[in-house]
């Protein structure tokens, strides 16, 4: 499963001050905080636009730029559904309607019991074994309903 | 004796339980005390037979798939040991008429080397292109690329050679090798493949590159969604560090090279280079105005080559063949071979490396197997989000660059996706709509606007509003986001409207939409 500590501004700086001399630091201070934290709240911003000498709106428009960044801490498990073409051409619609309805929120959203984040993503290279999805760091291909809901209970209990 | 096992650790088999069938193979041995070994390869790219055992036998490795983990106790019992018959045996993998009628060169070693080993890559011939490129020296390396034809894979189509050629030909200083593993088009998983299945053919490809033109260091962007692909080329590349294949004496020459590998962030337009080379410099993916080319004015303002990982990967097959061998295959202006990827609603999907001029009709029905569901094929979307959709009727078109530019098609990243007669046009021409807006870098407004404007306009269409005013409408905008545009997003987005307004004109009459 996705761990995720809680927001610490001393954890992150250490994680700032890791990558910081990397040249075109913004991407990977992200990737590493989002990992740690599971989303890159705005308190982040000022601290890293300090250590890379930008202004807060330069680091707060590149945050906003990129799909892959939360702003909010998600599920305790992210499943992230195939919406691209391929999946689309193997029934992809089809599950997403119904991952949908039993999880009882959209795409995008958490589940009000903290467990599930569901996100869309477009393609996952799994084209070939489509419709396709990730379940934390899991892939899954050719995909049903019956599948899926397998993998959520276990991963929910 | 230990028997040696192998199995695919790609995503693509993992996704179809490839961690459970080794899991319940070394149970199984484990139980009836046999000793074995298990090693993870790429994969072949023969998806449906997938999860798949090779064992190896004094006849060659001998295939059985698909499996599933309560079959493979018992098939050890019937003789998977030794490579016996079985219904599920599938013989020697090479001989299966998908992979024969191949002619994997860039793909050589893809699923048949262990990814994780150098020492298995060098034992298949790895390295022996830049044995030769040093050989050569760096003005003889890049004439041999460009001798060779090979043009780029990421879509444009550019021969590699020139690219060099110009970045070489700049004064010494920083200079930058980026592969672009962005990889974002629906459809597409060959460079995915190749850095799961055979990361060390795309080092020593950028290897020889950053040799060519005076660069010491080398990036990969590889998009978020392939955290196995990210894996595999970090272990590679500490790998060829230890080995000093990667450093500052490569292979004890008096050349340095290194490479870094950075995760994109969900963005599809980081996929076209500029953008690309912007997010690697930490800022948000928007494209940049061309000229000056970034073979001139790259990343951090350095001379830099952009390349695909095909592109890339392909390299050391060349320098080590020599250009003629390679160039001898294909047709017309397309030289050597394609990674065709089939994928969506097919049978039999995978991988297909072949000469360029193969039929898509041959790809599709004979190598596809047609559609999965068993329904009939009605269209197939080749080359990502931006490419055309093509009708059975024009199967006859050679998988060429200039044969598919010459149907209103590209061939892209040779992504093909099989739909079948299920699928509503309409509806797949506003996704490619509501993709770009979705997508859009913000720069210019026939893209950033258009694109919206048009999936409502589309929406009017289906529910029978004005459809022939509407479609007009739609048609207009196309032409202004295909020539006011600055990047193919706006400016090829057009490429699956049209394709589908103008071969599939039933799914855009008010009738049909009213009557649902
Ligand atoms: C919106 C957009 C997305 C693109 N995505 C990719 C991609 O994911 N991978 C890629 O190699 N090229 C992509 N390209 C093409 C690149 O801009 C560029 O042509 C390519 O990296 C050059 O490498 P090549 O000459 O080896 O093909 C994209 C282009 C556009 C306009
Ligand atoms: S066409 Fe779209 S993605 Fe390309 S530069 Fe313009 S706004 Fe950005
Ligand atoms: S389109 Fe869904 S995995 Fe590629």
């Amino acid at each position: 499963m996705a761990f995720h500590e809680p927001w610490n501004d001393a954890v992150a700086a250490t994680i700032i001050a890791q990558h910081k001399a990397q040249e075109g630091a913004t991407l990977p201070i992200f990737h590493a905080l989002q990992k740690a934290f599971g989303y890159v709240p705005a308190e982040a911003v000022p601290m890293i636009a300090e250590a890379l000498n930008l202004s807060r709106a330069e680091v707060h428009g590149v945050l906003t730029f990129y799909h892959d960044f939360r702003s909010e801490p998600p599920g305790c498990h992210i499943l992230k559904l195939c919406r691209a073409e391929a999946c689309q051409a193997a029934g992809g619609d089809h599950l997403a309607t119904g991952v949908e309805r039993q999880l009882g929120i959209k795409l995008g959203e958490t589940t009000p019991d903290q467990q599930v984040t569901l996100e869309p993503v477009f393609c996952l290279g799994l084209c070939a074994v489509a419709p396709s999805a990730m379940l934390d760091d899991q892939p899954i291909g050719r995909v049903d309903a019956a599948r899926l809901d397998a993998l959520l209970n276990e991963v929910r209990s | 004796m230990t028997i040696r096992f192998f199995i695919s650790r790609d995503a693509a088999s993992l996704a179809v339980g490839a961690d459970a069938i080794a899991k319940a193979l070394q149970q199984a041995a484990d139980t009836k005390g046999l000793a074995i070994e298990i090693i993870r390869t790429g994969s072949r790219g023969l998806f449906w037979l997938e999860p798949m055992i090779e064992v190896e036998t004094p006849q060659g490795r001998i295939a059985y798939g698909p499996l599933a983990p309560e079959n493979v106790a018992e098939l050890l019992t019937d003789g998977l040991m030794n490579g016996e018959p079985h219904p599920l045996c599938l013989g020697r993998p090479e001989a299966i008429p998908y992979l024969a009628k191949q002619q994997r060169l860039t793909f050589a070693r893809c699923g048949i080397v262990d990814p994780r080993s150098l020492e298995d890559y060098l034992a298949h011939g790895g390295y022996r292109g830049l044995a030769r490129a040093l050989d050569l020296g760096p003005a003889a390396m890049i004439e041999e690329v460009v001798e060779s034809g090979l043009r780029g894979r990421g879509g444009a189509g550019f021969p590699t050679g020139i690219k060099w050629r110009t970045v070489a030909q700049t004064k010494p200083g920083q200079k930058y090798i980026v592969c672009n593993a962005d990889e974002g088009d629906s459809g597409t998983f060959s460079d995915r493949m190749i850095m799961e299945g055979d990361p060390f053919v795309l080092i020593e490809g950028m290897t020889i590159a950053g040799i060519a033109v005076g660069a010491t260091k080398g990036y990969i962007y590889i998009r978020s969604e392939y955290p196995h692909a990210v894996h595999a080329m970090e272990a590679a590349i500490e790998a060829a560090r230890r080995a000093d294949y990667l450093g500052s004496n490569v292979a004890g020459s008096e050349w340095a090279f290194d490479i870094e590998v950075r995760v994109g962030a969900g963005a599809y337009v980081c996929g076209e280079e500029t953008a690309l080379l912007e997010s690697l410099e930490g800022k948000r993916g928007l494209v940049r105005a061309k000229p000056p080319l970034p073979a001139h004015v790259g990343l951090f303002g350095c001379p830099t080559v952009i390349n695909n990982v095909m592109s890339l990967a392909t390299v050391p097959f060349i320098l080590a063949q020599g250009a003629k061998t390679y160039q001898d295959y294909g047709m017309g202006r397309s030289r050597g071979t394609m990674p065709i990827q089939l994928a969506g609603n097919v049978k039999h999907g995978g991988l297909v490396e072949i000469a360029f001029g193969v039929t898509l009709g041959e790809l599709v029905e004979g190598f596809g197997g047609g559609t999965r569901s068993g329904r009939p094929v009605r269209a197939v979307q080749v080359g990502g989000p931006l490419g055309a959709y093509f009708p059975v009727d024009l199967f006859d078109t050679p998988f060429d660059y200039e044969a598919f530019a010459a149907r209103d098609g590209l061939i892209g990243h040779g992504g093909i996706v099989v739909f079948d007669d299920t699928v509503d046009m309409l509806k797949q021409a506003r996704f490619a709509m509501e993709f770009c807006a979705h997508e859009s870098c913000g720069k210019c407004t026939p893209c950033r606007i258009g694109s919206t404007r048009g999936a409502e306009t589309l929406d009017k269409i289906a529910h029978g509003m004005e459809a022939e005013h509407n479609l007009a409408l739609v048609k207009d905008l196309c032409e202004t986001m295909k020539f006011g545009s600055l990047c193919a997003l706006g400016g090829f987005t057009p490429y699956p409207v049209m394709s589908a307004l103008t071969h599939f004109q039933d799914d855009f009459t008010p009738v049909r939409h009213a009557a649902e």
